[in-house]
């Protein structure tokens, strides 16, 4: 089947890319547009290291067409992150040792981005749910769990 | 577009514009053995096969080429269970081309950057002609210019891979050499009478007769003068240090291999351009870059008003600078056609040029100082900015970028004595280095945000040093790596174009890529200083130097990087040869608007020495003296007071070195003997050419001497460790120009710890994995950085020797005998001990990695000399000079140096040949020529004019040995001293053959026509 091209929005700016239908998002942002913070860890949906926002909501790159987001706003990790400095969450990660190997990072944090915008001052449990999706080997969630509280708390009294 | 090309053999889609050349597909494609080295088709670093021709890949289009067959060096090497090259696994080992394992084995290789151009055209050549003559090699390669080499190495390559092709067998290089004479002392400085002399690989020896060399005298033209190897140079007992073993990085340069700075290719990367200056004299009132800035796919461009205003030198030298701070990133001020403007960084080439045109800038133009003679107090100040930082006696108001001034002796009271003096001026030109790899830098943000340099440089740790301030970056948040690099010759001392590619990547966060094309090759980087030199010497009737004084004005152009120091080393090399008590130097280093002079290999010297020894061919044809007689009565001996060692050391406290080897008298003699200089067969007139009545012969001479490093200020340094399977990894910040630097300080690393050349891994020049070491300058490297790796492999030989003996020692009862540490030896990759056992280095590292006592066997170690021991040459030089025209033709060159102890006479030897054909040029083509408004009228190879193949004349290379006792292998420098004598010994043969004597180079058929004319008249 031919090429065809896929125009969307990504971390603000508008995008085309011309890809063999049924490339996913995931192969768009890391091979195509090398933008590589977003991982693949499954590629079958399991472990939600390739999260990204899809119209503010989190979605597993790794099992999305690019032609089923043409025209929407993508934002990854990288649209987040300042030209200097780190976004409240992301500097809430560090200052909680919430990252040791920093695999799953990019899309822990862009899931608990989603919640925090659609619910500033979530509960234990609600970050718990949140992340649900988001599989960790390395710290047991706690430190996780504390960098979302805390990262809710920068964000409130910002 | 999209188009196909046959690429070695397979039919691949390109997508192209009409407008890429073939060479700008390959590379991007991934083809990286074609080269940038010019953008007319002049250097042939780009060459590749189409359709078997050779051809230059930057001159044609890649639309052109659509349905041709197209070979590139990639498709020359491969992968077999018959492979003889490094092992690559399972799967075998590389497999090369004969031509490339000729290359290889023969030391064709310097820097490499030509290399695979000159193996292409080189098989085109055998394709259609499998048994060429020397000439038609010669022939065949004149299309690639190399700068390394002087071709002798690379035509014997080619003609020994033409004989194994068709199915000679060729005695390997390597040929065992004589009688290990034991080093006498150095107050003993007889080791040899001629008759003594070993040849290590000239054909005419009896010790080397095998099968008669290479198919090297073919033709008309004399190609292969193998190197000479006089006396022994090793003892007995040594295994690698003394042999021509391959060097360690040339079989990836015979393959092509992405190893070069401008190879790198880095996601993302921006490409960048420079604005530069169309006067030679102007300051920017008003610069618009809005449009430029506008221009999509641009990411940025940086004046004088984005960046801030940091002073500093891009003079490559140790902390402190020893000279002004003149230069800043970007200025509002320019002072030379050539200087920065402006810098663009750009998604490609085309987008940034188009950039450059959008930049706006209005000018005021001020007058200009072209003229080295107006320069000195001139109402116009070249450098009138207030944040100047001066050095020593440097006035900016006054034009004068340094100034030196030494006394020895009582001059005028000696010159009242002498019975003659002579005074005469000589000048001469501003010449460029011209590595075929211009420069070129990529900068980066690595993933920790430190700042990353990739480049093609002497200086590595310099550069970090120097731009900290400049870019506003603590040293460790920098990391410089100097990957191969394709020539430097002090061009790349120098911190050039970095800055700029680092600003870049500053203000866009993005990888950033800066190569100079080579017309801003030319102008923007730096020259050799031009000098007028006037000498007056004082003789007595005896023969006798009585009192020497020197007066040089240096043209350092527009800034003063180098300024003070290659007048100094001017002063400190030329007038040191000869032993005279009273000497008077005085050197005024000046701004012109004229592009930037720096560091060139001999760095002052050939300058000198240019004027010294024409000055001593007149002395002696006035005075009627032996021209070889009277320098050797006059010239510095072994226990002699380096005569310039108490007066001057690169702008810092002298101190009075004795010379303690010296075998002047013998390379001269026995170079005169070789040469048969001034002399012809059977009584014959040599000044005539039988049947070319308009042709007249010449023989001259010229001594010459250098240095060895900066005495107590060069340090390098080196770190080895020792692996499980009893190979070393040997860290060296040291910085290999293509010189074989790498390999010989591994070699002597392999000598100290037993093993072989190839148990050494070599990591050198990256300011993050490897010691400190000052670069690459001053002839040092071998002597300096080589002395801290033997010194390291000495620590890391007395861990295996402790080790040894551990287990030699273990589970031996209280009665048997002991074996000592101190008696074990290191030899063929074992620890002997005395008794005859021995253990493997494999055994002694898995024991002391895993065993007993586990401790990583490693060592780490510095070097810095006190002395800066002299090597001596002699250089001889034959021409014809023809009288109708005025045409000189040097038809041979002999070196005969004193350069210590040769640890690698393959690579030394390719250091004499290619650093005479360079001196070649500078005797009798190159210059650089500007017009009236300092405008360089021929920057571009061809109207700048270096030699290629079929035009070398025949050279031969005789070393001398000596043992210098202040390094542990007994090694002086020999990178610099074959630029020093060349010209003065071809000026020298001009005046034997028509009795024309001319002070300025380079002798010219013009020039030599007019003086003609002028003494026939």
């Amino acid at each position: 089947m031919p090429s065809r091209i896929v125009a969307f929005n990504l971390n603000g700016r508008d995008v085309e890319v011309m890809v063999k239908p049924l490339t996913t998002l995931q192969t768009v942002l890391r091979e195509h547009l090398h933008l590589t913070a977003t991982k693949s860890g499954c590629r079958q949906g399991g472990c939600g290291t390739c999260t990204v926002l899809v119209n503010g909501e989190p979605m597993l790159s790794c099992l999305l067409p690019v032609e089923d987001i043409a025209g929407q706003k993508v934002v990854t990790l990288e649209g987040i992150t300042p030209i200097e400095g780190l976004h409240p969450i992301q500097q809430a990660f560090f200052d909680n040792y919430a990252i040791q190997c920093g695999y799953c990072s990019p899309g822990v944090i862009m899931v608990i981005k989603a919640l925090l915008d659609r619910n500033p001052n979530p509960t234990r449990q609600e970050i718990m749910d949140a992340i649900a999706g988001n599989v960790c080997r390395c710290t047991g969630y706690e430190p996780i769990l504390r960098a979302a509280e805390d990262a809710a708390r920068r964000l409130q009294s910002a | 577009m999209e188009i196909t090309l046959n690429v070695n053999g397979k039919d691949k889609i390109f997508q192209v514009t009409p407008g890429d050349t073939l060479l700008k597909v390959l590379r991007r494609e991934g083809y990286l053995g074609a080269k940038h080295g010019c953008e007319d088709g002049s250097c042939g670093a780009c060459t590749v096969l189409v359709d078997g021709v050779a051809r230059t890949s930057c001159t044609m289009l890649a639309v052109q080429a659509a349905g041709a067959r197209i070979t590139t060096i990639e498709a020359l090497a491969g992968i077999s269970k018959e492979g003889e090259g490094p092992v690559v696994g399972w799967r075998g080992n590389v497999e090369l081309h004969p031509l490339q394992r000729a290359f290889v084995e023969t030391g064709a290789i310097q820097c490499g950057y030509c290399t695979p151009a000159m193996i292409l055209a080189a098989k085109a050549l055998l394709d259609r002609e499998p048994n060429p003559t020397a000439e038609q090699v010669r022939d065949a390669l004149s299309g690639v210019l190399c700068r390394c080499t002087g071709y002798v190495k690379p035509v014997q390559a080619v003609l020994q891979a033409a004989a194994i092709l068709c199915g000679e067998r060729v005695p390997p290089l390597a040929e065992e050499p004589g009688e290990g004479a034991e080093w006498t002392s150095p107050s003993d400085q007889t080791h040899w009478p001629p008759e003594q002399v070993l040849p290590l690989f000239d054909r005419e020896s009896p010790t080397n007769a095998t099968e008669g060399p290479l198919p090297v005298t073919q033709g008309t033209v004399q190609t292969s003068a193998p190197p000479t190897l006089v006396a022994a140079t090793h003892r007995e007992t040594w295994h690698v240090v003394g042999k021509p073993e391959p060097k360690v990085d040339a079989v990836k340069l015979a393959q092509g291999r992405p190893v070069f700075a401008g190879d790198l290719q880095l996601r993302g990367m921006l490409v960048a351009k420079l604005l530069r200056s169309p006067y030679p004299h102007a300051r920017i009132r008003r610069i618009d870059a809005s449009k430029a800035r506008s221009l999509p796919g641009v990411h940025a461009v940086l004046t004088f008003e984005d960046v801030p205003r940091v002073v500093y030198s891009t003079a490559g030298q140790s902390h402190p600078i020893p000279g002004p701070l003149d230069r800043v990133s970007f200025d509002n001020k320019v002072r030379f056609v050539g200087d920065r403007v402006a810098a663009v960084a750009a998604e490609s080439e085309e987008i940034a040029e188009e950039a450059l045109r959008l930049i706006e800038v209005e000018y005021e133009i001020l007058p200009a100082i072209l003229d080295v003679r107006q320069a000195l107090d001139n109402p116009v100040i070249i450098h009138d900015e207030p944040d100047y930082v001066g050095f020593d006696h440097s006035d900016p108001q006054r034009n004068l970028a340094a100034q030196l001034h030494i006394e020895l002796g009582d001059v005028d009271a000696a010159m009242q004595r002498a019975d003659r003096i002579f005074e005469a001026e000589y000048t001469v030109p501003r010449v460029q280095q011209a590595p075929i790899e211009p420069y070129v830098c990529i900068t980066y943000w690595d993933e920790d945000d430190r700042l990353t340099f990739y480049t093609s440089t002497q200086v590595p740790f310099h550069i970090r040093r120097i731009l900290s301030p400049v870019l506003g970056l603590p040293v460790r948040r920098m990391r410089v790596i100097k990957p191969r690099i394709g020539g430097g010759f002090g061009n790349k001392q120098e911190v050039m174009i970095e800055d700029a590619c680092a600003h870049l990547t500053i203000a866009t966060g993005r990888p950033v890529k800066m190569e100079y094309t080579r017309e801003e090759q030319f102008v923007s980087s730096t020259t050799r200083h031009a000098m007028i030199i006037r000498l007056r010497t004082g003789v007595t009737h005896d023969g006798r130097i009585v009192a020497q004084e020197m007066r040089v004005l240096s043209d350092t152009g527009a800034y003063g990087n180098h300024a003070l120091t290659v007048t100094g080393n001017t002063a400190h090399k030329s007038l040191s040869l000869y032993n005279v008590p009273n000497i008077r130097f005085h050197g005024d280093v000046v701004y012109t608007n004229l592009p930037t002079a720096g560091a060139y290999r001999g760095y002052g010297v050939p300058q000198g020495f240019w004027a010294v020894e024409t000055h001593m061919e007149w002395i002696c044809r006035e005075m009627g003296w032996d021209p070889l007689e009277f320098r050797l009565k006059n010239a510095v001996k072994a226990g002699d007071e380096h005569p310039m060692s108490k007066a001057w050391s690169e702008g810092r406290a002298p101190n009075p070195e004795i010379i303690q080897t010296c075998a002047l008298a013998e390379a001269a003699q026995l170079g005169a003997t070789r040469f048969s200089f001034r002399s012809a067969p059977e009584g014959k007139d040599y000044h005539i050419v039988p049947g070319k009545p308009h042709l007249r012969r010449g023989h001259g001479v010229a001594l010459v001497m250098q240095g060895t490093a900066i005495p107590y200020l060069d340090m390098g340094a080196a770190s080895i460790k020792m692996n499980d399977d009893g190979s070393f990894n040997l860290l060296i910040g040291a910085t290999d120009l293509g010189t074989g630097s790498d390999t010989v300080i591994a070699q002597m690393v392999a000598e100290v710890l037993g093993c072989r050349l190839e148990d050494v891994i070599v990591y050198s020049s990256d300011t993050d994995m490897t010691p400190f070491d000052k670069g690459a300058y001053a002839s040092s490297t071998t002597y300096i950085s080589g002395g801290a790796a033997v010194r390291a492999a000495e620590q890391v030989a007395a861990q295996i020797r402790e080790r040894a003996a551990l287990i030699f020692n273990a589970g031996q009862s209280s009665q048997a005998r002991v074996v000592k540490a101190e008696d074990i030896e290191l030899h063929n990759r074992c620890a002997w001990a005395p008794d005859g056992r021995s253990l493997t280095l494999q055994e002694i590292a898995l024991h002391a990695l895993h065993t007993q006592d586990q401790r990583q066997i490693m060592g780490i170690s510095s070097f810095v000399s006190p002395v800066s021991p002299p090597p001596f040459a002699a250089q001889f030089a034959e021409v014809t000079v023809d009288i109708e025209t005025g045409q000189v033709t040097v038809e041979r060159l002999l070196m005969a140096l004193d350069c210590g102890v040769i640890v690698n006479p393959a690579t030394a030897s390719g250091q004499v040949e290619g650093g005479m054909t360079q001196a070649l040029g500078y005797a009798v083509s190159e210059e650089m020529v500007f017009d009236a408004n300092g405008r360089m009228l021929n920057p571009r190879f061809g109207d700048y004019h270096i030699f290629s193949a079929d035009e070398m004349p025949e050279m031969q290379v005789l070393f001398v040995p000596t043992y210098e006792p202040s390094h542990p292998f007994g090694v002086k420098a020999v990178a610099e001293i074959p630029l020093d004598g060349v010209a003065p010994a071809v000026g020298n043969a001009v005046v034997d053959a028509v009795g024309v004597l001319i002070r300025d180079i380079p002798l010219t058929p013009e020039k030599v026509w007019r003086a003609l004319r002028k003494a026939g008249a």
